[in-house]
Order: structure tokens, then C-alpha cells, then sequence
């Protein structure tokens, strides 16, 4: 029966999948990179993906536009982002607290907006989703096309966004602030350059990417919302940019190692080979504890990482 | 003919709580004029810097730039106004280079112009004759280095008048007559400088100097007109003497700490190269060497915090190297390491705490399982009246103390641990005329209670004053100890430019 697994056509779709699955780690961590490394630990990326699914599934039911829904979903996360900001950045409260305090919000809002919008048992109907799209020419590649080229919309732009924050981070001037901000905020300070608005761009571009994320899991493959549906995903992300020493190519590569994982347990699944089924799906899970184990050091992390800033 | 002061301050008090930390300040400088700070430590020279860089909000006052009213918000408000800074700490990014620390926050738009920041502090470098490599990352550098890098950063705002608090501290006298040579030229360019510097040779060299007492100004003097003795006395309200050399210790015991070969290696190269040396009991042995020697290193394998790769250290006999910091320590070793904040003190603990890190555990400061703090408050109001540390209790965190406060901290601690060897890497960095004196005291009590000795440092009345023998570091290795009766300034200073003369042979 293992043999099932290793047809050529079989790990042809564990990659796409792979590909596929990445997505919405990507683009949470890609988003927690640039906070973490202004200094801001979001650790509230649960409950705003959460609410990102939410808002976006709501916002395309009702407007029938899937993009309206990615759009209410990437507003839902930056504004989630930008109270979070205010509570840790501007009121010093700490930050792992409230990060915990905005995932409780998150599930509790989600369900309790889905219970009031759609009445009854909670089942939201489903919607169409987003279709994939070829990439003209380079999706008829032999092997790679399917995997890589035939993905949908928002998986394109996630994989952009790897070499994107990357430029940002490192090539550009305002790249240069956020990382001074994680690393000394005084010497931003010193330069005239005030810390709090780098952290509050940081942190509501963190929110925007956690609120896309959701975004994918519910309008882009889904095609409904459930609660609960991220499903510690977020908290993986967070892992991500540890595991990824705080760096987007390495960040590319844990969320790629994490997403196969997760693709092999589905297959698995799928072909019914006698793995209890909660054994696989704990997978990615237990990787990410070894992923910390090696990654012990925090040597990697930015310097002034959860530690508010003040002059006095 | 009366020209607009550069900087006028006029009643500036700053609080922080209860504390007056600056009191009714007045001053005025000039432009091109070098004006001094001068006060002991506490006294509220940086307090009035971080005022004038817009750190800090002053509470009342009033400054003026050339003749304008200014409220200085922030630092960006400072900077606009055209002030500079250099910070007693280092305020870096170890994990930028050289350029990104200078460059970052600096600009506008999107683009990073890596390009005309590496010209334009390659300018600053060669105008002002000062060696930095621009690509390095400002970890890897030497503390000396590392404050070239801040003058470099004050320089590149193109201020017109800077404040340098403390730069010579962590100096060695070559570098520092360089800074001077530097100051004078900007003073020549009408720059106008505020200087803080506890060296009197350094003050003496100023137009002007301010004198600050307990965060009152005591006065301000024309330096042509006042004798080194007459400002010490305005300082610290009583005349202190320059550092003399103190008789020796009566009798040497045994040999306390005996280090042979000792080696360590960095990225395969060596950074304590073969080194030996005997300490005895009731003596003290100077180590002198341009900072990034290898003392550092040396003063870490000794105290167990790293390991060297070659070589034996024997304390009383016994091989220390196998064992932790802690046991070390058990055994009657104290450490006062050269950089405070990283080795010597946890910021967010207070003078109470801090007294007694790593001995938290013995008997004497726990009441069960708890600690007590009766013990350790009456613990710490003895030291802070014994050391006069300047702070607001035994309860203030040691984050708020002044540099020279933070100093006193550690030596009261390490000193009262050490019972059979003193390690003491930089102790009086950053201390005031008084403390060092106090210091100095100190130190020759341990020595003749009997404690061995080892103390770094980069001012040679130090090391002359107490120590009986001086041995000169260079790359890693001990060139030569020198009986300090027979030895003179040259004869060292040579040494530690790395020439072998005939008399170390
Ligand atoms: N942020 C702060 N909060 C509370 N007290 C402070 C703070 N900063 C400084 N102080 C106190 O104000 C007084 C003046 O400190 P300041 O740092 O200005 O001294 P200094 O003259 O620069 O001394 P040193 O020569 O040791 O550097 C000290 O008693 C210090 O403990
Ligand atoms: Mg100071």
C-alpha cells in the first residue's frame, strides 16, 4: 500500500499541496518577520487570522467579491494590529499578555459574529473560492508547472512577499529603521527618528499579513468559514520566524519543511494507509518542537525583542 | 563686541522623583569654545546632556541656541537645532557595520544610500585623521573603536555644537590626545564643545570649565585662571591629591595565583598567547596594555568565564580551570569586570540586590528560603555610605545610577567577596578624582589584608602608584613584568607598542 504513495502523480500533488499549504504561514510570518524584528512580539497572530477568515468569507458572502473579502480580511488584521499597538507600544502593557488576550478575542468574536450572521446550527454555506490560476506558458512545464504555476492568486503573492520583505528589510533605508528599532531602539532615538511610529508601521503590517492569511484559509480554499478553522496556524508562524533565525529565505524554507508535513499526512490520509490519523496531523507540530530544540539560540533574534522602550 | 553664546542655559532644573538632579543650572559657551564639565560622580553632568540632546525634559529653564529660545522635545528637535552627541554608554548596533550605524535614521526616502554615507564618513575619517574600517560590524570592534564609531555618528549630523560625555574614558592616552588634537581643530572651525571628563590633565586643556556639586552649579571658571588644585577643591569640597606612590606592602607570602602559558584561541588565531604570571599574597600585579590586548581575555579565563585553550591557572596550588565562575568565586575570588553594564550588574535589579548577586544563596542573606531583605537593605546603606554612592536608596534600580555610581556598585561587591584574589580589569574607569582616591585606598587595604592582586588599566599613575610590579600586554602575550621602582613611563608605553626593549629582556 506505501507504494501508493510514491507514484509520480501522487508526489506531484503533495508538492502542489506543500505549495498550497504554505501559503497562509507564509504570509503571517513573512508579516510577524518585519514586527518582531521593530522590536514587537505579536503573539495575537491566532486571533487576528482568525478574524481575517471571518471577516472575509462574511464580506465576500454578502458582496459575492472574493478580492472584497480579502480586502475586509486585510483590514480586519491591521485594525486588530493597530489596538494591539496602542496597548503594547503606547501603553507599555506586556506584550505576550496581550498578544494571548487578542487570540481569545479573536476565537470569541469570530464565533459569536458567525452565530449572530447566520442563524441556526453556525453552518455557513458555502461559497465559491478562489480558482486557480495557470501561469501562462510556465504552468505547462513538465512536473514543475502543476506544482509551481497552476496555484492560486493570493499563493503568487505570498511567495512574493519573500524576496519583497527581503528587499525591505535590507535594501532599503526605512528596513535599516525597523531593525535599529528591534535591535536598540536608543539609537533610532538618538537620531531624531522617533521609535513608536516604526513599531505601530511594523506591527499594523504584521496585522494586514496575519488578516490575508486568514483570508486563504476561508475564501481561498475553504470556500466557508468554521470557527476555529486556523487551527494553531498561527502559532506555527511564530514558530516559523524562529525557526527561520528571524531571516525570510530560511523563513521559506521552515514554512516549506512545516507544509509538507502537513501535505504527506493528508495524502496519507487519503491513500488509507493504517496511521492513526492524529498521529499525522501532530506532525508539523512535533517538527516545530525539534525546530526550536536546534534553533536553541536566540543569538539570531533582535536584540531588544518584548522590551518596551522608554527615554528615562 | 559682544558676541551671541552658541549655547545658553538659564535656570534648568531637572527631577527625577524626589531627586534634584539638576538644580538651577546657568551656563553659556561660546562659539569655538571648549567648555568643561567637571563634577563627581552623580553630580548630574549627563543628566544636563541628555537636557541639552532633548532626552530628557528639563522640568524648568530655559535654553537658547545662538541667541534663539528652543524646546527641545526630542533628540530629532536637538539635532535640527544643530547639536551632536556622544552618550557616556555606547548607544550601537552591535549587528550593523560600521556604515549602517552611522547612516541608519539619516537620509530621506526609500533609498538606503549606502553609497554616499561610505563617502561622507570616509571623509569624516581622513579630515580628522581617525582609522575606522566602515565595512566591519561594530560587534567585532574594541570599546576604543567603538567610540571612534560614536564620534564619527556625532560628526556626521555636521552639529555645531557637540556634547562628549566621557569619550577619553574608555580612551588609552594615545587615542585621547588624538580626540583633543580633533576637538581643536573643530573649535577652530567655531564648533563649540561640552566636554565631561574626570581627568584633570584633559579638563586643564579646556577655555572654560563648569563645576557641578550634588546637581548645583558651584561656578564657572576661566581654566588659565584656576589651578588643577583649586578646581578639586570647588568639585569635591575638599583638596585631593594626585596619585602618589603608595609604599609597599611590608611582607609577600606565598604565591596566591600562578598562571602558566595560558592560551586562548580566536577563529584559530591566538588572543592570549603563552602568557605566565605569579601573584603573591599581600601584592599587587599591573597589567598595562592598549585595551584589546588580550586583557580582557585574560581576565576571563581567570575568573571562569571562559576557557582557555592551553595552559594552567593554579589558585593556591590548585588547577581552577575545571571549575564554574560560582565555585571560583566560592573560593574567595572577586571580579570587577571592564565593561559594567554587560558583566558587572543587572540593570533592572536594585543597589540591594545587585550587592549580593551570586552569593544570594549563602546563609547569611536568606531568612529560610526567602531572602532577606532586612539583610540586604542594612547591607546596602553600609556600602552606599561607605562608598558614598550617590542613588536614592538601597531600592533604586541600579539602571538609574550614574556611570560612576553603577562602578561603585560592583567594588563594593567584588571587593567584599574577595578574600584571597582581587581581579580588578578597568576598576576605576569612569570614576571621579575622589573615588579613584578612595579606590586606591581600598585596594591597598585588600593588599595588605593579604589578598593577591591583578589590576588592568589604561592610566599609568594607576598602575604606578600601587602596583610593585607591571607587567605590559601586547597581542596576547605578557612581553615583559617590570619592577615598577625600576621602570619608567617610556620604558611601558614602548612596550606597549609592542617593542621589546633591552632592560625586558
Ligand atoms: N533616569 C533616571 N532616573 C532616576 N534617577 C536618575 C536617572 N538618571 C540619573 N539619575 C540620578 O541623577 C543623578 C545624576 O546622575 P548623572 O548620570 O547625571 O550623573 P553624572 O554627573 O553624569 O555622573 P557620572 O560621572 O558618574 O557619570 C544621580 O544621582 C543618578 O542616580
Ligand atoms: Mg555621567
Amino acid at each position: 500500500m506505501l507504494d501508493a504513495l510514491f507514484q509520480a502523480a501522487v508526489l506531484t500533488s503533495v508538492a502542489a499541496a506543500t505549495i498550497r499549504i504554505s501559503t497562509p504561514l507564509l504570509l503571517a510570518s513573512l508579516g510577524e518577520l518585519v514586527a518582531e524584528r521593530s522590536g514587537v512580539y505579536n503573539m495575537g497572530l491566532e486571533g487576528m487570522m482568525l478574524m481575517g477568515a471571518f471577516t472575509s468569507y462574511l464580506a465576500a458572502y454578502e458582496s459575492g467579491s472574493l478580492w472584497l473579502g480579502v480586502l475586509a480580511a486585510g483590514l480586519t488584521g491591521a485594525l486588530m494590529a493597530l489596538v494591539f499597538a496602542v496597548l503594547v507600544i503606547t501603553l507599555k502593557i506586556e506584550q505576550i499578555v496581550t498578544g494571548l488576550a487578542v487570540n481569545l478575542l479573536g476565537a470569541g468574536l469570530s464565533t459569536y459574529w458567525l452565530r449572530s450572521a447566520f442563524a441556526g446550527d453556525g453552518k455557513t454555506p458555502t461559497i465559491p473560492f478562489f480558482a486557480d490560476v495557470p501561469v501562462p506558458g510556465l504552468s505547462n512545464i513538465p512536473v514543475l508547472g502543476p506544482i509551481l504555476f497552476d496555484q492560486r492568486m493570493l499563493t503568487y503573492i505570498a511567495f512574493l512577499m519573500v524576496p519583497a520583505v527581503w528587499l525591505f528589510l535590507f535594501r532599503t533605508r526605512y528596513g535599516l529603521i525597523v531593525r535599529c528599532a528591534g535591535d536598540n531602539p536608543k539609537a533610532l532615538d538618538v537620531k531624531g527618528v522617533r521609535v513608536a511610529p516604526v513599531q505601530y508601521a511594523a506591527v499594523v503590517f504584521g496585522g494586514l499579513m496575519a488578516g490575508l492569511a486568514g483570508a486563504f484559509l476561508s475564501v481561498g480554499q475553504a470556500a466557508r468559514f468554521v470557527p476555529d478553522m486556523t487551527n494553531g496556524r498561527g502559532w506555527l508562524a511564530i514558530i516559523i520566524v524562529i525557526a527561520g533565525l528571524w531571516r525570510p529565505y530560511p523563513i521559506l524554507v521552515a514554512a516549506l519543511v512545516f507544509s509538507f508535513l502537513d501535505a504527506l499526512q493528508l495524502q496519507i490520509q487519503g491513500v488509507g494507509i493504517a496511521i492513526p490519523y492524529q498521529f499525522m496531523l501532530m506532525m508539523p507540530y512535533v517538527a516545530a518542537i525539534v525546530a526550536l530544540m536546534i534553533r536553541r539560540s536566540r543569538a539570531s533574534a533582535p536584540a531588544r525583542l518584548g522590551v518596551p522602550y522608554t527615554r528615562e | 563686541m559682544s558676541k551671541i553664546p552658541r549655547l545658553s542655559v538659564r535656570h534648568l532644573t531637572k527631577r527625577f522623583a524626589a531627586l534634584v538632579a539638576n538644580d538651577d543650572i546657568s551656563l553659556d559657551v561660546m562659539p569655538g569654545e571648549l567648555h568643561c564639565l567637571l563634577g563627581e560622580n552623580g553630580a548630574g553632568k549627563s543628566t544636563l546632556s541628555s537636557c541639552l540632546y532633548g532626552l530628557y525634559q528639563p522640568d524648568a529653564g530655559e535654553i537658547r541656541v545662538d541667541g534663539k529660545t528652543v524646546q527641545l522635545r526630542s533628540p530629532g528637535e536637538a539635532i535640527r537645532a544643530g547639536i551632536g552627541m556622544v552618550h557616556q554608554h555606547f548607544v550601537l548596533v552591535p549587528g550593523f557595520t560600521v556604515v549602517e550605524n552611522v547612516a541608519v535614521g539619516t537620509g530621506s526616502g526609500w533609498r538606503l544610500g549606502r553609497a554616499e554615507a561610505l563617502s561622507r564618513i570616509e571623509a569624516i575619517c581622513s579630515t580628522y585623521g581617525i582609522s575606522l574600517n566602515p565595512h566591519q560590524f561594530v560587534g567585532d570592534l574594541s570599546v576604543g573603536e567603538q567610540q571612534w564609531v560614536e564620534i564619527v555618528k556625532a560628526l556626521y549630523t555636521g552639529a555645531r555644537l557637540l556634547i562628549l560625555d566621557e569619550p577619553t574614558a574608555v580612551l588609552t592616552p594615545e587615542e585621547s590626545r588624538r580626540l583633543f588634537a580633533i576637538v581643536r581643530r573643530l573649535t577652530g572651525e567655531d564648533l563649540s564643545i561640552v566636554l565631561i571628563s574626570h581627568k584633570m590633565a584633559e579638563v586643564m586643556q579646556s577655555d572654560q570649565v563648569s563645576v557641578l556639586r550634588k546637581g548645583r552649579l558651584v561656578g564657572t571658571v576661566v581654566t588659565s585662571q584656576v589651578s588643577r588644585d583649586q578646581l578639586t577643591t570647588m568639585m569635591v569640597g575638599r583638596s585631593v591629591a594626585a596619585p602618589t606612590r603608595a609604599g609597599d606592602a611590608k611582607a609577600h607570602g606565598e604565591t596566591v595565583l600562578s598562571v602558566r602559558g595560558l592560551t586562548q584561541l580566536r577563529d584559530r588565531r591566538p588572543v592570549l598567547d603563552n602568557a605566565s604570571l605569579d601573584i603573591a599574597a599581600g601584592e599587587i600585579v599591573g597589567i598595562a596594555g592598549v585595551s584589546g590586548n588580550g586583557q580582557d581575555e585574560l581576565f576571563e579565563c581567570l575568573a571562569g568565564l571562559a576557557h582557555p585553550d592551553g595552559g594552567k591557572i593554579l589558585l593556591d596550588g590548585e588547577t581552577l580551570q575545571a571549575y564554574s565562575p560560582a565555585t571560583i568565586a566560592a573560593k574567595g575570588v572577586g571580579y570587577v569586570p571592564s565593561d559594567r553594564f554587560r558583566d558587572g550588574l543587572v540593570a533592572d535589579l536594585d543597589i540591594g540586590e545587585n550587592l549580593v548577586l551570586g552569593q544570594q544563596w549563602q546563609a547569611r542573606w536568606r531568612k529560610g528560603p526567602f531572602i532577606d531583605a532586612a539583610a540586604l537593605d542594612a547591607n546596602a546603606r553600609t556600602a552606599i555610605s561607605a562608598y558614598s554612592i550617590a542613588a536614592t536608596g538601597p531600592s533604586a534600580p541600579s539602571r538609574k545610577l550614574s556611570g560612576g555610581n553603577a562602578q561603585k556598585v560592583i567594588l563594593a561587591r567584588e571587593f567584599a567577596k574577595a578574600t584571597r584574589l582581587l581581579l580588578c580589569n578597568q576598576p576605576t574607569r569612569g570614576l571621579d578624582i575622589g573615588a579613584i582616591e578612595f579606590v586606591h585606598r581600598q585596594l591597598l587595604r585588600k593588599r595588605d589584608e593579604g589578598c593577591a592582586i591583578l589590576l588592568a588599566s589604561e592610566e599609568l599613575d594607576d598602575l604606578f602608584a600601587l602596583s610593585r610590579r607591571i607587567g605590559v600586554m601586547f597581542r596576547g602575550r605578557i612581553l615583559a613584568v617590570l619592577d615598577t621602582k625600576k621602570a619608567t613611563y617610556d620604558e611601558i608605553g614602548s612596550l606597549m607598542a609592542g617593542h621589546r626593549s633591552e632592560a625586558a629582556a
